[in-house]
């Protein structure tokens, strides 16, 4: 992708800065706003209501119509608030989320890098987002921010530890750290898939599927706790803390924590969907395979793989919707005193599989 | 399940040096009388006694009773002197199903009535809404604030039946 | 040794998603565990009691509504019959039926609007939808009977408003049949999620004997297990000829009277409540609803304390006529106001997002609270 466009261009400078730029206008913006949309129609319709059905067709424009009022906004800063670190907490927290997408691949033929240690990246650098909350939060100089800030780092520091320890397992079978081989081992069909055991037939296959699924119940819910989502939402629990750590924001600052949060969402579920159901692997062969053009197979990749990542967002937005949300206490009690066990445990039986 | 003579017969019997009055001449209902200083007394025996078992006060209401002197002002609203303000104890036993109300009255120019809030606890708030109404003190009281009035209302209490609104309340003009 | 750590005070309102209205909880908090709370009340604060004495009898009506305005025909119902007491007139056996009806559907939207809310401030957005969605059916009826939504001004002294019209009685039966099975689902989507639970079980437990002292009534006394309801205890208007249960907490799924057990007595009571409505539904008599409407509404000297059962519990009227056509003393005994009372010894010891559930659990209207 980059020697295309640098030789397309002829200027190595400006092929960085549109390969950079690239993911964000392409991919994240027109996501968030699909998302956001998406998720006031996911909820009224299991709310026995329409949702926005003004600003187009099924309301389909409302989130443009939204960015556009949050841009107008008047951008306020507290009196009281440390106005630099104020200023730069919800940058932070975006580019936090920003970043964990260059390593993503979307198909194979469209990955920002293709970094040896794309896993372990996206795990170093999503938890740079904590920074980003404890600031935004110390710097409103208010109380319910301080608390959500304080109660956000504590969450998302626990759920790193389980979030890991099922990462580690899969490097275990895998052998890498790259989210692109992991992705290439599952091609075929949906029984090469991880969550099926991987694509290596034998034995191993089948002890491996209970263990990939409770692996891969933990993964989800420790990353959807790391993205603080219902049932995990407690830092910014509305009924109780205001706003939590974005009570302060307005304007433009309050919709880069909205947009951080959405493009969070989406980054997890693609971790979710690549290391455990094929990453932008088809379940079912290609078309391209099948008529024998070659170049359609990569856009038939990423179809597959967003359809996959729109999924695991979809079933986030279900449980918000449906479920209550569970107390501090109560949170961390599930993250220490049961998924980091069965994380260790699942740990340790992988690999002793693994050596069979 | 006694009827208010019977209740009141019990009390005689056991503060036979209290004044207490029994008040059937309304139509509805009979109340018994009781000094303001010695209601406490009372009241822990109506809870304790048992016979009574009154453990639930219902209600606790103040009421001016508006029957002093009335003068007239120049721009013709009324100032009340002398008289008497009252309280009204509504009384009912979960276990036993009786009821009673009981009336105490103090004197308005210092109206001062023994706090019932350490045998029901209802009557904390509603002390303290009798206290911001009618300026009534209930004496040992553990936080006698205003309740429904802002903190720093001045010394006047809205309920009694010769409130003048101020003319100005933090630099704002009240009558508009 | 231990860290010492240094206590914040966490203001809590007036203006807060939580705090069903206008109302200021001062907290002290240590990290996030409640050291000490204490309710600030009295910004809706609308001088009802000194409006009541500069008005008639009946046009104290209006001001009851504005009370409790999410059981308005409740607030209606027990002043209207604290002056009928007063004045020792018999109300005609079809308004006696109609009221109980609607005082009942009125219990049913009160409870949705409690139980929903409660829902919502765990975090579970979508029950309390699907409640309004049922609600809004008891509303319209309101509204087609007597043309408001919210406040009804419908009982009057002696009388009704207005009568039912003909279609009311075929469809309050159609929304009896309709709302039972949605109770379930209530149950199946809230009441019995495993998240729900951990966070209302054990959780601000309010012991039976505090319960009495602090003058708890309506559901929050029975959740602490007492089986004590005014319907049945001192009925009023016609409630001793229907069949119904009295709902109590049983600790069900961890102590009896804890916050579990408030919310799941509401859930049951409305069903109780279309039990209600059922009977009188098919014994409602004919007749005239404005019959025994006195003209001129002038009650003898004399004070009555009379108290109904309201959705959220013991609502009382303390009136005191000196003979003349405006009362002399109307005090009303709000249970919101009494249930908050309980709020400071109840959040002791627990977390800042428990004070949302306990006080969800008792819930109150502020509006009721500062009258």
């Amino acid at each position: 992708m980059y020697e295309f466009l640098t030789n397309l261009i002829g200027n190595e400078v400006l092929a960085w800065i549109i390969i950079a730029a690239l993911p964000l206008f392409v991919v994240i913006l027109p996501y968030a706003l699909v998302a956001i949309w998406l998720e006031r129609k996911v909820s009224a319709h299991m709310q026995d209501r329409l949702g926005p059905m003004i600003t187009g067709w099924h309301g389909w424009l409302q989130s443009f119509a939204d960015v556009l009022k949050l841009l107008q906004k008047e951008d306020l800063v507290p009196a009281e608030a440390d106005k630099k670190l104020f200023n730069i907490a919800p940058a932070l927290v975006f580019t936090a989320s920003y970043a964990a997408f260059a390593v993503i691949p979307f198909s194979s033929g469209f990955i920002g890098s293709g970094a040896e240690i794309g896993i372990f990246f996206i795990l170093a650098v999503s938890s740079f987002a904590v920074a980003g909350i404890l600031m935004g939060g110390w710097a409103s100089n208010n109380k319910y921010s301080l608390i959500g800030a304080m109660r956000a780092v504590a969450q998302i520091i626990s759920y790193e530890i389980p979030t890991a320890l099922v990462v580690l397992s899969m490097v275990m079978i895998t052998g890498t750290l790259s989210l692109e081989k992991i992705s290439a081992m599952q091609t075929g069909y949906f029984w090469n898939w991880f969550i099926f055991g991987g694509p290596e037939w034998g034995l191993t296959k089948f002890l491996l599927i209970p263990f990939m699924l409770v692996g891969f119940l933990i993964l989800y819910m420790s990353t959807l706790a790391e993205v603080n989502r219902t049932p995990f939402d407690i830092p910014e629990a509305e009924s109780e803390l205001v706003g939590g750590y974005h009570t302060e924001y307005s304007g433009m600052k309050f919709a880069m924590f909205f947009l951080a949060e959405y493009a969070n969402m989406f980054a997890v579920s693609a971790i979710v969907s690549i290391i455990f159901f094929g990453g932008y692997q088809s379940p079912v062969g290609y078309l391209g395979d099948l008529f024998g053009v070659s170049w359609l197979i990569p856009f038939e990749q990423l179809f597959w793989f967003v359809a996959k990542g729109l999924f695991f967002v979809f079933v986030q937005m279900w449980l918000r919707w449906t479920l209550p949300r569970l107390r501090v206490d109560q949170l961390m009690n599930l993250c220490w005193k049961y998924l980091i066990p069965y994380s260790i445990a699942n740990l340790i039986i992988i690999g002793l599989i693994s050596l069979i | 399940m006694k009827n208010p003579e019977e209740i009141l017969e019990l009390i005689k019997s056991n503060f036979p040096d209290f004044e207490v009055t029994f008040d059937s001449s309304m139509p509805v209902e009979p109340i018994i009388s009781i000094d303001p200083v010695k209601i406490h007394l009372v009241a822990q025996f109506l809870k304790t006694n048992e016979e009574l078992l009154f453990d639930s006060l219902m209600s606790l209401s103040g009421v001016d009773d508006a029957n002093g002197t009335k003068t007239k002002e120049e721009d013709g609203t009324e100032t009340i002197t002398g008289g008497t303000l009252s309280v009204y104890y509504h009384l009912h036993s979960t276990s036993l199903k009786h009821k009673i109300t009981l009336r105490t009255s103090s004197n308005r120019e210092n109206p001062e009535i023994e706090s019932v809030e350490n045998i029901w606890k209802t009557a904390d708030w509603h002390e303290r809404e009798a206290f911001d109404m009618f300026g009534i003190i209930f004496l040992n009281h553990p936080d006698l604030r205003r309740i429904l009035m802002p903190y720093d209302w001045e010394d006047t209490y809205p309920l009694r039946k010769d409130y003048k609104n101020p003319e100005f309340y933090h630099g704002m003009k009240v009558p508009y | 040794m231990a860290l010492k750590t240094e206590e914040m005070i966490l203001n809590m309102g007036p203006q807060h998603p939580s705090t069903h209205g206008v109302l200021r909880l001062e907290l002290e908090i240590e990290g996030e565990l409640i050291k000490n709370v204490k309710p600030h009340i009295g910004y809706l604060h609308r001088c009802f009691e000194k409006h009541a004495e500069a008005m008639t009898y009946p046009q104290v009506i209006p001001y009851t509504d504005r009370m409790d305005y999410l059981a308005s025909m409740y607030n209606n119902f027990g002043y209207v019959v604290a002056v009928e007491k007063l004045l020792g007139i018999e109300v005609p056996e079809r308004v006696q039926y109609i009221r109980v009806i609607m005082g009942e559907l009125q219990r049913i939207a009160s409870h949705q609007v409690a139980i929903g809310t409660y829902g919502l401030d765990l975090g579970a957005f979508t029950p309390f939808l699907y409640l309004f969605r049922d609600r809004e059916k008891i509303l319209t009826l309101f509204e087609e009977t007597c043309g408001a939504r919210l406040l009804y001004n419908y009982m009057w002294v002696g009388g009704l408003s207005h009568d039912i019209h003909p279609d009311f009685i075929r469809k309050t039966k159609e929304f009896v049949q309709y709302f039972r099975p949605n109770i379930q689902e209530v149950n199946n989507l809230l009441t019995f999620n495993k998240i729900f639970i951990e966070r209302t079980a054990n959780v601000g437990i309010l012991p039976l004997d505090a319960a009495i002292n602090f003058g708890m009534t309506g559901p929050n006394l029975r959740a602490s297990g007492l089986a004590f309801d005014i319907r049945k205890e001192d009925p009023y208007s016609i409630y001793d000829r229907f069949d119904f249960d009295i709902p109590v907490g049983k600790g069900t799924v961890g102590t009896v009277g804890d916050c579990w057990d408030r919310y799941y007595v509401r859930v049951l009571e409305m069903e109780q409540s279309l039990r209600i409505i059922e009977q009188a539904l098919d014994q409602i008599p004919e007749g005239d609803v404005q019959s025994a409407i006195p003209k001129r509404i002038k009650p003898p000297k004399g004070s009555v304390y009379t108290r109904v059962e309201n959705p959220r519990g013991e609502l009382g009227y303390f009136i005191i006529s000196d003979g003349s056509t405006s009362p002399f003393r109307v005090k009303v005994r709000a249970p919101s106001f009494v249930s908050l009372s309980v709020m400071g010894e109840l959040c002791k010891g627990h977390l800042v997002s428990d004070v949302v559930a306990i006080l969800g659990s008792i819930d109150i209207v502020l509006g009721e609270v500062d009258r």
